[in-house]
This record gives C-alpha cells, sequence and structure tokens, in this order.
C-alpha cells in the first residue's frame, strides 16, 4: 500500500515521489519430521519451535522467549539425521526434509550428562524446574565424586585463564562461593549460577543496554562479573533488576527474598500474585506483585506481556518499600 | 552510546601506550575491534592491565568496561591483577614434557620462586601449555613489558637462559637447521626458500621467484585461480582439511565487502609448521593471501597470528612494511589495479582462538567464543560479512598451484590427498623439526626421515595429529600419512604431529596433561565442555594416582559417556575433540591396570 491510498482523506499526502513500501514476502512453509510425525512450520521457525507446535515438551535452560537464543546449556539438543553431531533446536532453524529425533539414545544420553554436569557443579536448590528435568532423564550427579569444598570469598574471581589448581582427593570442582551482597535490593548467589548468559543479555542489548556485567574469566572459570569484579553499586548497574527477571536458578535474587529464606520464613504457598499497573509513569507497564504475610515480598512482570516483554525500571521493581511501612 | 566508569584513572605511560596505538587508525564503524590491540599495547608497556587503563581504552573505543574486562580476563597472555612486568611462560605441555620440561620448571622455581609468585617484583613464572617450539624443547617464553617491550622465545632454554633473559639480555637461538634438517634439499615446495634467503628481504624473496605467482595470477583473473584451486583438490592444512576450491568458489558469489582471513593461530599441541613458514618466509605467505584475495574479491586480509610467537611477528611486520613500500600490497598492486591490504592482530594465548568463528569474534574485540554454526562464515563471517578463512600452510600451497598448474599439483600425493604437505616431528626421534613430504608417505619412513627413533629407542605409543588426534602404535609405522590412510587406522592426520613418546614416559600422566589442556582452553561457553573437560581431568587424575571411584571399568565406563557427550553436544572442535586421544589411547595401550587389592 502506498500514502495515495491512505482511507483517511484528512492525512495530508506528501508532495514529491511516493515512497512504496514492498509488500511483505509471504513466509513459505517448511516441511520436516520430528519423532516419525509431519510438522509444517514457517520458514524461519527453529526446531524447538516446531517441536512445541506438535506438542512435543523440548527441556531448556538458557533459552527465553525474550531473549536472543545463545545454545549454550545444550539440554535442547536434538539429533538430525545427517548431521554429524547433535544440534541445539532452540537455535537451529527448520530446514525442509529434515528428519529429527527428540528422544533418541544419543539425545537422552547427552541430556542426562548435561544435567549431570551441571548438577555435579551447580547449587540447583532453587532451580524447581532442572530437579523435574533430573528426574526425567534419571541423571545422577553424584557418580562423579564427593564436591570439593567452596572458594573463599572473591577466590574465583582471581583465577587466571588458562590456570588451574591440580584436582585433589578425587573431590570435584563446583562453583561453591559465597553470596555476594553488597546492595539492599538484591544478592548474587553464584553458586547457583549455570552460566546461561540470559543476565547479561538482560542487562545488554536485549532490554537495558547497560551493559553494568558480563562474562569474564574461561573456562570453568567463566563467571559473570562486573569489571575487575567491583561491587555493583560501583559498577553501571541501574538496578531494574531485569537480570533477576530472566534467571532461572534463583542465582540473582531480590534481597527481600534472600533475607526470608535466610530466616527459613519464604513460602510460595502462603503467597498471592496479583497484577496491577505499576503507578510511577505513564508507560503502563503490568506489574506482578507477590506478596506473602501481607507484605510485598518481590515484583515481576509477565513475559508475554506486550509492553513489558517481562522487563521493568528500578521503580517498578523495587519501588514497593513504602507499601510495606504500616506506620 | 552512554556509558559509566569507576573513578580509576590511567596513568601518563598508560595514556601514551593507547593514544598511540589508535592514532592514525580510523574509530569508526567498528572500532571496538581494536580492543584486543589496546590491550597489547597496555600490556606490553605495564606488565598488566589496571583499571584506570582499562577504563580510558574503553573511553576511546566506547566499549562498555565489564565487556572489555571480560575480554581481558580471557586470554591468557593479558594480566588483570597487578603483576610484575617479566612473565616467564614455561612449556610444561606433552613435547616439552618428553624433553625436561619438569627439570627446567625445577630450575625456574630455584631461580624465581614458586609458580605465579615474585622474589624482587620484577619477574615471574607461569606454566604454559605448547608454545610451539616443540622440536626445540624445552620450551619456554620470556614477556618483559617496557618501551619497546622485549619478548623471546628460548628453546632449548635453560635456567641459566630464562634469567638472563629475564633482565633483557638477548639469547642466541640454534641454527635454523635445529628447526629445518632439510634445508637446502632439492624438490622442495613449500620449504624451498626457508633458511635459503634472508627473511627480511624483499629482494632476496623475489629474487627466489618471489611474486612470479601473484603476476601469473594477475594474468589469470580470479575465475581461472579459482578453477586451478579446485583442481588441485587442496584441502585446508589447520586440521579440518576442507576443499579450500569449493570454500573460495562460495565466497565468489557473496555478498560484498567480504573478508580474507589467515588463521596463524597455530596452537595445536606439537604443531609448529606455520610457525616456520612465517618466521623463514614471510613473504610468500603475503604472497598467498594477496592471491586469496585477488580471486576471492577481498580488498582486505586479517592475519591473525598466535600471540605467543615474537619472532614471526616481527618478520610479517617487516615483511608488510616492505610490502606495501614497494606496491606489492595497497592501492594500486603491481600497478594492475588491484587493491589489497593486510591488518596484522596478534592473539593473546587462547587456543580456542584457532577455532575459525571463535578467531572472527576475537578480531572483532570479543571474547574467544566460537558461534554456532550454521551460519558459515563464507555466508556471514568477520563483522557479518562473507569471510574467507584460511590456515597458513594452506595458502602457501597455492603458489605452487598458481605456477604449475592445479593438475601438476593433484598428481603430488595420493588421489585423495594431493599436494606437499609438512610434517611437526617430535618427542622420541633422534632429529626433531619439520619435515616436507608429498602425502603418502609412511609413519615408519617420516620417522627414518627424522633419524629414527630417539630416547631410549623403545617406543609405546605415536600421537598422531596433535591433543585433538589420536594415539597410535609402533604397530602402524606402514600407515601413509594421508587423510583416508590415518582415518584407516582411526586416527587422524589433524595439524600433522608426530610425536612419539619412550617407554620412560608414563603416558598417564601424557593423557592427564592433555585432559588439562582442553580443560585450560575451554572457553567455557557449553556445559558439555566447561563442565565436561573438568570432570575428564578429575577422572583421568584419581587414574593416574590409582584411587578410582568405585572401579576402574565403572571410571572407563563414565569416561566414555563424558566423551560422547562432549563429542556430541558440544559447540565447536574443541568439546568435540578433547577426549578423542585419551579414548584412543584407553583402547590401544595397556595404561591403567585393575587393583589387585
Amino acid at each position: 500500500m502506498t500514502f495515495q491510498d491512505a482511507p483517511d482523506a484528512k492525512i495530508p499526502v506528501p508532495r514529491g515521489p511516493v515512497p512504496v513500501v514492498p509488500p511483505p514476502r509471504p513466509r513459505r512453509a517448511v516441511e520436516l519430521t520430528i519423532d516419525g510425525q509431519s510438522v509444517a512450520v514457517p520458514e524461519g521457525a527453529t526446531l524447538l519451535e516446531a517441536a512445541r507446535q506438535i506438542g512435543i515438551d523440548t527441556p531448556t535452560l538458557c533459552f527465553l522467549e525474550n531473549l536472543t537464543p545463545v545454545n549454550v546449556c545444550r539440554i535442547c539438543v536434538v539429533e538430525v539425521e545427517g548431521s554429524r553431531t547433535l544440534v541445539p533446536a532452540c537455535s537451529r532453524k527448520a530446514e525442509p526434509g529434515m528428519v529429527v529425533h527428540t528422544d533418541s539414545e544419543r539425545v537422552r544420553l547427552s541430556r542426562r550428562m548435561v544435567l549431570e554436569l551441571l548438577g555435579s557443579s551447580v547449587d540447583l536448590s532453587t532451580a524447581p524446574q532442572i530437579a523435574g528435568y533430573m528426574e526425567r532423564y534419571d541423571a545422577h550427579p553424584e557418580r562423579f565424586g564427593p564436591p570439593a569444598p567452596p572458594a573463599r570469598d572473591h577466590e574465583r574471581d582471581l583465577a587466571r585463564p588458562g590456570h588451574h589448581p591440580a584436582p585433589h582427593n578425587g573431590q570435584t570442582a563446583t562453583g561453591g562461593q559465597p553470596v555476594k551482597v553488597d546492595n539492599e535490593l538484591y544478592v548474587r548467589d553464584y553458586s547457583k549460577c549455570i552460566l546461561c548468559y540470559k543476565c547479561v543479555e538482560a542487562c545488554g542489548t536485549d532490554a537495558q543496554n547497560t551493559f553494568a556485567i558480563a562474562l569474564a574469566g574461561r573456562g570453568f572459570e567463566a563467571r559473570i562479573s562486573t569489571e575487575y569484579d567491583v561491587p555493583l553499586p560501583d559498577s553501571a548497574c541501574v538496578y531494574c533488576g531485569n537480570c533477576i527477571g530472566v534467571c532461572p536458578t534463583g542465582a540473582l535474587m531480590f534481597k527481600s527474598e534472600f533475607d526470608l529464606r535466610q530466616a527459613e520464613a519464604w513460602d510460595e504457598s502462603r503467597q498471592t500474585a496479583t497484577d496491577t499497573i505499576c503507578p510511577y509513569c505513564g508507560v503502563g507497564c503490568t506489574l506482578t506483585v507477590h506478596v506473602q504475610d501481607e507484605k510485598i515480598v518481590k515484583v515481576t512482570s509477565p513475559i508475554d506481556h506486550d509492553v513489558t516483554n517481562g522487563h521493568l525500571c528500578i521503580k517498578g521493581r523495587f519501588g514497593w518499600e513504602f507499601v510495606n511501612r504500616r506506620e | 552510546m552512554d556509558l559509566h566508569f569507576t573513578a580509576h584513572e590511567p596513568d601518563p605511560e598508560e595514556m601514551e601506550a593507547v593514544d598511540r596505538l589508535l592514532s592514525g587508525l580510523p574509530l569508526n564503524g567498528h572500532r571496538r575491534q581494536y580492543l584486543l590491540p589496546v590491550l597489547h599495547a597496555i600490556q606490553d608497556r605495564k606488565g598488566w592491565i589496571s583499571p584506570g587503563a582499562l577504563n580510558y581504552a574503553c573511553q576511546r573505543l566506547e566499549v562498555p568496561p565489564a565487556e572489555a574486562f571480560g575480554v581481558a580476563d580471557f586470554y591468557a597472555l593479558f594480566q588483570t591483577r597487578p603483576h610484575p612486568p617479566v612473565t616467564v611462560h614455561v612449556c610444561d605441555d606433552i613435547a616439552c614434557h618428553a624433553r625436561g620440561a619438569e627439570a627446567l620448571c625445577a630450575e625456574v622455581r630455584t631461580a624465581l620462586g614458586p609458580e605465579g609468585e615474585s622474589r624482587d617484583g620484577h619477574a615471574t613464572w607461569h606454566r604454559s601449555p605448547c608454545l610451539g617450539l616443540c622440536e626445540r624443547a624445552p620450551a619456554a617464553l620470556v614477556v618483559a613489558a617496557g618501551d619497546p617491550p622485549r619478548d623471546q622465545a628460548l628453546a632449548p632454554a635453560t635456567g641459566g637462559d630464562v634469567l638472563s633473559a629475564a633482565v633483557g639480555v638477548a639469547i642466541p637461538q640454534p641454527d635454523l637447521a635445529a628447526s629445518v634438517p632439510q634445508i637446502g634439499q632439492p624438490g622442495l615446495k613449500l620449504l624451498a626458500r626457508v633458511g635459503r634467503i634472508d627473511p627480511t628481504s624483499l629482494d632476496d624473496y623475489r629474487a627466489a621467484g618471489g611474486f612470479l605467482a601473484l603476476r601469473r595470477a594477475f594474468e589469470m583473473g580470479p575465475a581461472a585461480v579459482v578453477r586451478e584451486v579446485v583442481e588441485s583438490k587442496l584441502v585446508g592444512r589447520g586440521g579440518a582439511a576442507f576443499p579450500t576450491g569449493i570454500k573460495w568458489q562460495g565466497a565468489r558469489s557473496a555478498a560484498l565487502p567480504r573478508y580474507l582471513v589467515c588463521n596463524a593461530d597455530e596452537s595445536e599441541p606439537g604443531t609448529f609448521k606455520d610457525r616456520v613458514l612465517m618466521e623463514n618466509d614471510p613473504f610468500a605467505l603475503i604472497e598467498a593471501m594477496t592471491i586469496a584475495g585477488f580471486a576471492t574479491g577481498c580488498e582486505k586480509g586479517f592475519l591473525y597470528l598466535r600471540g605467543e610467537y615474537p619472532l614471526a611477528l616481527a618478520r610479517i611486520e617487516n615483511a608488510l612494511q616492505r610490502c606495501r613500500e614497494r606496491g606489492f600490497l595497497g592501492e594500486d598492486i603491481l600497478g594492475d589495479g588491484v587493491r589489497f591490504d593486510i591488518e596484522l592482530r596478534r592473539g593473546a594465548g587462547a587456543y580456542i582462538c584457532g577455532e575459525e568463528t571463535a578467531l572472527m569474534n576475537s578480531l572483532e574485540g570479543r571474547r574467544g567464543e566460537p558461534r554456532n554454526k550454521p551460519p558459515f562464515p563464507t555466508e556471514a563471517g568477520l563483522f557479518g560479512q562473507p569471510t574467507v578463512i584460511n590456515n597458513v600452510e594452506t595458502l602457501v600451497n597455492v603458489l605452487p598451484i598458481v605456477i604449475e598448474g592445479g593438475k601438476a599439483f593433484a598428481a603430488i600425493g595420493t588421489e585423495r590427498s594431493t599436494g606437499p604437505k609438512l610434517f611437526c616431528v617430535s618427542g622420541h626421534v633422534k632429529r626433531p623439526g619439520v619435515y616436507e613430504a608429498p602425502f603418502g608417505i609412511t609413519l615408519g619412513e617420516l620417522i627414518d626421515l627424522a633419524g629414527g627413533f630417539g630416547g631410549t629407542g623403545r617406543i609405546q605409543a605415536i600421537l598422531l595429529g596433535g591433543a585433538a588426534g589420536a594415539f597410535v602404535t609402533p604397530d602402524h609405522l606402514d600407515a601413509p600419512l594421508t587423510f583416508e590412510g590415518t582415518r584407516a587406522i582411526g586416527a587422524t592426520l589433524g595439524s600433522a604431529v608426530v610425536m612419539p613418546f619412550d617407554d620412560t614416559v608414563d603416558l598417564r600422566q601424557i593423557l592427564r596433561r592433555i585432559a588439562q589442556f582442553f580443560r585450560d582452553e575451554s572457553c567455557g561457553q557449553c556445559v558439555p565442555c566447561r563442565v565436561g573437560t573438568v570432570r575428564q581431568e578429575e577422572l583421568l587424575h584419581r587414574l593416574a594416582t590409582d584411587r578410582p571411584l568405585g572401579s576402574l571399568a565403572a571410571e572407563l565406563a563414565l569416561l566414555k559417556e563424558l566423551g560422547q557427550a562432549m563429542r556430541d553436544a558440544s559447540i565447536c572442535g574443541l568439546g568435540q575433540t578433547a577426549s578423542g586421544a585419551i579414548e584412543s589411547a584407553l583402547a590401544r595401550l595397556p595404561i591403567y591396570q585393575e587393583k589387585t587389592l
């Protein structure tokens, strides 16, 4: 359609050559076979989307609908006939004629190993979704041996790339370390970090464009960090909390939730979640207010909400402390 | 970009180092690509990258400090904490291990103190993965910050030499014949000029036939050059053996601009052939890159050189300069209207950057994390543009192809492995070094060429193809060294490493070191490799110290499962090959025995 076709005659028509907007190219359908079922998806769809379309539940950890796929956790791998290795369903595009197996022996082994490798190195106690996967794939992380004691405070932040202490006493290395508590709003418990990159993406170009955190180090010593591990108040952090919103394991946590958990008072069965609109500005973000014992304990936003895509700013995310004050 | 900085300020030296590097560079568009060069400039000047210096670099390049720190902290040659100006990197990898690395480490420890510490604040030392000096093992790299910085590779290294180099004394290195025993032999194609000409002299290179291939290529035209390369059946010499002609053909129809990248990040343990070529025949690589750029329609080439190769760096820098002065690079090469130039970039200590997509991320000023493929580089590579990436030796092979024709080249070697080949022979042979031989020479013949087995002469195992390769035994001496011949014996040619180990070597320690290597060099991006390489090392450590978890059989079963998950589910070749050599050793060699308790 061109400007001249504009239905409302009151809209002024620009003079001179009229830009012609090319009609959107129709998206062709791509047909492929997944687990013996044929499925047609729009061109550009991923194998994950195709599998979901026919009701196949593919486990994901680093994937989130509102972030760019990084395909690093590898739990979504599937077998594509003709491919030497397994491929990540979250980012691999469907191609015509592909024959895909999502539950073959090879797929199950890799998914189980990914879970066991994570389970043997990360504290997954606040990641119930992963516990479900563990059961589904019969994962036994303990078979790698007993865990080594946690690192001292900031010890892992001083690791030199390409160097690590030799293993000893048959113990297995973990990411265990003290929680980083350096501000009043949220804590960072990197013992629970599976390095899914989601917080970095949310802090960066996928949402906030703040770039306060990034990957540092290398290999098993790779970690999420500010520059030189400076405390958050010295960093570029603006406390939007969008990193907490996307964290799948509870490594990033509201200080309010962390304190209640420390006091063994956190109880989701006693909590309500109520949707409301943020009162601070005119954008109209939907807030989901989580309340326990008549106190707000955290605020999230629905990931499918078209204004926020699940992301908020410091005011919506944290600016409710005054509600909890009764005096 | 609205960036936030900590209060740390740079000192005048750091500012000067950054400004000097960036002066004259076009700081527009992809300015982040200068992050690695800037970090090198700071590291070279001060011996470490301070928060103030990093802030300044980030201001100049408009890079968020957290991201720049993550880049600096990824590379082993960059120090991100206060560090003495002189660092000695002592190789304790497998080739050096077989030739006295532990004794050298002990000497250095006596002189400088425990690893990573410094008695005088002036120098410290660290163990290092393979430094690519295996033919003259044991090796060390002395890196001394200053203006100018003084970096010296020492091999064979002694404790005394290391100490002298650490205080700035230039240590003379052995004659080139110690690295290239075939110098001057007739019939060599890749090593023909090595040791025969002055590698710093463009005139010498031209007198020895240099730039004839470039003239010939210009006469033929780009399409004909690609045709000859296709006809030659040349395949990549970096390890993956992809047909070069197919790659070039694909690039010719791709979008513009497109880039040529030379992968000179040779870091596969036991590999040193590209280093020898670049140190001793640098103009050949430049000529070959220019032909490749001309044939594939790239006006810009990047040469990504391994950070641990100071002599190759100096030789190539000089050669680039000479070529620009004399019109062999630039806006109008040979007066034929062809435009091409090469930017030299240094790696900074990361094996993973030899993986092509990790290398491109590194060139762009990012962490050397491999990208998921597809898309492949010929479609979307450097800066998202179509990119042709070839290994050093691959490119140098283009010169004889252009001069003699693809057909003549294809007649060398075997049907499926054509052309001459460089082999990196180290470990227990009498004359280690780079050897040129046509594809199809048998393993035994190559060992004979290297003077026969060395050490005690009683050889337990031979590593083929590097740490990502496979172990074979003296029973395989009749195997032809071709891609198909090595595959037939369950091995791989890889980067053409041939490394025999005699019976004094504890193979359990070799396997443990290989596992350590992959753990140290994993980028950390994907779970199977990041944690799998750790569990593999721990397991081999348990076996090497006779403390298996449960039974030996259970350990070996676990190792196999780990290997399969890494091979199947890792993003890139590093994780996919991290268990290959280990599994081949377990299948062929009686390394571990069940203890009768």
